[in-house]
């Protein structure tokens, strides 16, 4: 089976929607098909090599380890969307996790330390969003230096101290589980998160109004998009989000160093952009990136659980994110190419 | 053209009046700050940022960015290290010219994903600033190269003097020499330029952006492969957090340096302003009790500063010129 065959039956299933073998093709050559693939393969492969991968509470207990990073994907999809960029959020979770410490030491009780490290994030987005969209200065260039003045604050206070005093309630967010259950607090909390940034993204106006950001900016502002508060309201939702995440981890690890999460930047861009999401915007879908969540998050688990140095997967993560935006330039080069073949022949 | 011109004579002009200011400033906090000695020192802590400013101005001439020159500096100072300490018969000249081309291989390398790939900048050096961090890891098992595992004349490389200035010196006014007249006088860094004033334009003049792009992050390249020998050896010591965030410095240089973030228009001369500027604010905050963990938090307020000055400065100049027209 060539490619010219599945891209004529894909143009087919589009006019006519029929036959589940074209269904099949043109789902597994979709970029979501490709992650679904990858994921099955992988779960296969580490099942055969450890006994240990496909055990119920491994499964469930290693989403610990990766879920706060998923909940910081979500906010992501919409910012790359627009095609902005933030790679201050590590550093935004680092001073929302400061202030939640200092508050504690304070003695705010847990209530108070969300609603702080909640309004830290929005007000750290918010300040973000006022560089990139009131002044006009590129994201890339305002989150750079905002990363070393969010990170940089609680450095400067904290030195080589750390806050590791919490309220006993607090650490529920973290390390908690379902009542009854062993289904963590965070992944659920994860996914019905996912189901609300799925229906924002997929069923709303507002979603519909990012893939026209994306595309052509110019072009949505002239069909009434207010385009700038858009992207406003992605930052500062970043923002937000960043304090939930940076609630989820201070509440697992109980500390605050000034060094949290540090690189969590580079692993959530990852995602969205493994997820199929353009970097240049408009394109993507939430599917890819609950897919490229679980993927990467058992591949490391895996990867652990057969003595891989952290080392290795951080090697493995930055060479994910390349040939996440490599993969579908080659694929559509071949396309391309395939097309052209088909031209000159006819 | 000759208004240009002025501009940018301006521009530089505040910049130095600017950096002259701060000095007199600290100056009357800290009596003894501008003695030969002191500035001389200033310098010499400047000279490695300088260098890999150069390279980081290239590739944001260009409209990109490099994010990964703190990690080629970790891995080709680990490497020119742990070559130094296995071999320490080796001239101290030929471990340099390794550390410079292992800075190439891997600068070459993000430009091959720039170009060829069609991989945005700062996706790629985003990913390489990983890999090549995780690579300086393998390469050194998590080891460090220590000063008594270095031999005199790897240290010295840095410290050695010629005419009253430190090699360090040395190579960045070389470097910066070279790049001076590469940007202004030769067709590829003119090429340079127009590929970040406009791309369509100097695609239909015929302009290669992926030669550009090649050789932008090459030469970026092989500036953290120069910089990471001199770091490793000045401060005697290969560890695996080397420059660990040291692309937000470069970056700052330049944009303290006038260079415009999105593209097409600064001058390396500025460049070096802005990186001495950063030198002097680094060596005066513990000469004016600050704690140096107020580092990273001012940086990061200067570049914002910066940026901001630029773009209300960039806006003005529009105005006018809009103004004039309309005349």
């Amino acid at each position: 089976m060539d490619t010219n065959k599945t891209l004529a039956n894909e143009s087919r299933l589009v006019e006519e929607n029929k036959g589940l073998k074209n269904k099949i093709i043109a789902l597994v050559t979709r970029w979501e098909g490709v992650l679904a693939l990858i994921l099955i393969a992988m779960v296969i492969l580490f099942s055969n090599i450890t006994p240990y991968f496909l055990d119920y509470f491994n499964l469930m207990n290693a989403t610990f380890t990766f879920m706060e990073k998923a909940v910081l994907a979500l906010p992501m999809i919409f910012i790359i969307m627009c095609g902005d960029i933030d790679i201050s959020v590590a550093a935004i979770i680092a001073l929302s996790s400061f202030a939640m410490g200092f508050a504690s030491s304070m003695g705010v009780d847990t209530g108070g330390l969300i609603i702080i490290g909640i309004l830290t994030g929005a007000l750290a987005g918010a300040f973000n969003a006022l560089f990139i969209i009131r002044f006009r200065i590129p994201a890339i260039a305002v989150t750079l230096a905002s990363l070393s003045m969010f990170r940089g604050v609680s450095q400067a206070i904290l030195g080589d101290q750390a806050y590791t005093q919490y309220p006993a309630s607090f650490s529920y967010f973290g390390q908690g589980y379902i009542p009854g259950t062993i289904i963590p607090f965070e992944l659920v909390f994860f996914l019905i998160l996912a189901a609300g940034f799925a229906y924002v993204l997929h069923f709303t106006t507002y979603g519909r109004k990012l893939y026209a950001i994306g595309n052509s900016a110019t072009a949505a502002k002239f069909s009434g998009v207010d385009v700038d508060r858009i992207r406003f309201t992605n930052f500062v939702l970043n923002g937000v989000f960043a304090g939930v995440v940076a609630v989820l981890l201070t509440s697992r690890i109980g500390s605050t160093r000034p060094n949290i999460a540090m690189g969590w930047e580079l692993e959530a861009i990852t995602l969205v952009v493994l997820g199929g999401v353009s970097i240049s915007g408009g394109k993507g879908n939430i599917v890819g990136v609950l897919l490229s969540v679980f993927l990467i998050g058992y591949l490391k688990f895996g990867m652990g659980l057969i003595n891989m140095s952290a080392k290795i997967m951080i090697i493995t993560t930055g060479f994910l994110l390349i040939l996440a935006v490599l993969l579908p330039v080659i694929m559509d080069n071949v396309k391309k190419q395939n097309k052209l073949k088909a031209q000159r022949r006819a | 053209m000759n208004t240009i011109k002025e501009l940018m004579k301006k521009r530089e002009i505040t910049l130095v009046l600017l950096v002259l200011t701060l000095t007199v400033l600290v100056n009357l906090r800290a009596p003894g700050f501008v003695s030969g000695e002191n500035i001389s020192r200033i310098i010499n802590d400047t000279s490695i940022l300088i260098m890999v400013a150069i390279g980081q101005f290239f590739v944001i001439l260009t409209g990109g960015i490099d994010l990964s020159v703190g990690s080629i500096i970790a891995f080709s100072g680990m490497a020119a290290s742990m070559l130094n300490q296995s071999n320490p018969a080796l001239p101290v000249g030929l471990v340099l010219m390794v550390g410079v081309l292992i800075g190439l291989v891997l600068g070459a390398f993000n430009g091959l994903l720039v170009a060829f790939g069609k991989v945005p900048p700062i996706i790629a050096t985003l990913g390489t600033m990983s890999i090549y961090r995780g690579f300086t890891f393998v390469l050194s098992k998590g080891q460090w190269v220590t000063a008594h595992e270095m031999t005199e004349g790897y240290m010295n490389l840095p410290k050695g003097t010629f005419l009253g200035l430190s090699n360090l010196i040395w190579a960045a006014v070389l470097v910066s020499a070279v790049m001076i007249f590469f940007s202004r006088y030769t067709r590829s860094g003119r090429e340079v330029y127009a590929i970040g004033g406009n791309k369509t334009a100097a695609h239909f003049v015929g302009v290669s952006e992926a030669k550009v792009n090649m050789l932008i992050f090459s030469i970026s390249g092989a500036l953290c492969g120069i910089a990471g020998v001199m770091w490793t050896s000045r401060y005697a010591a290969a560890v695996n957090e080397t420059a660990t965030g040291f692309e937000l410095q470069t970056v700052a240089a330049c944009v303290l340096g006038g260079v415009n973030i999105a593209g097409g228009a600064g001058a390396i001369p500025g460049v070096i302003i802005g990186a001495l500027f950063l030198g002097i604010i680094n060596n005066a905050l513990p000469v004016v009790n600050f704690s140096p963990f107020y580092q990273m938090f001012i940086q990061g307020l200067i570049v914002l500063a910066a940026m901001f000055i630029n773009t209300m400065m960039d806006n003005r100049k529009e105005k006018e010129l809009l103004n004039r027209r309309s005349l």
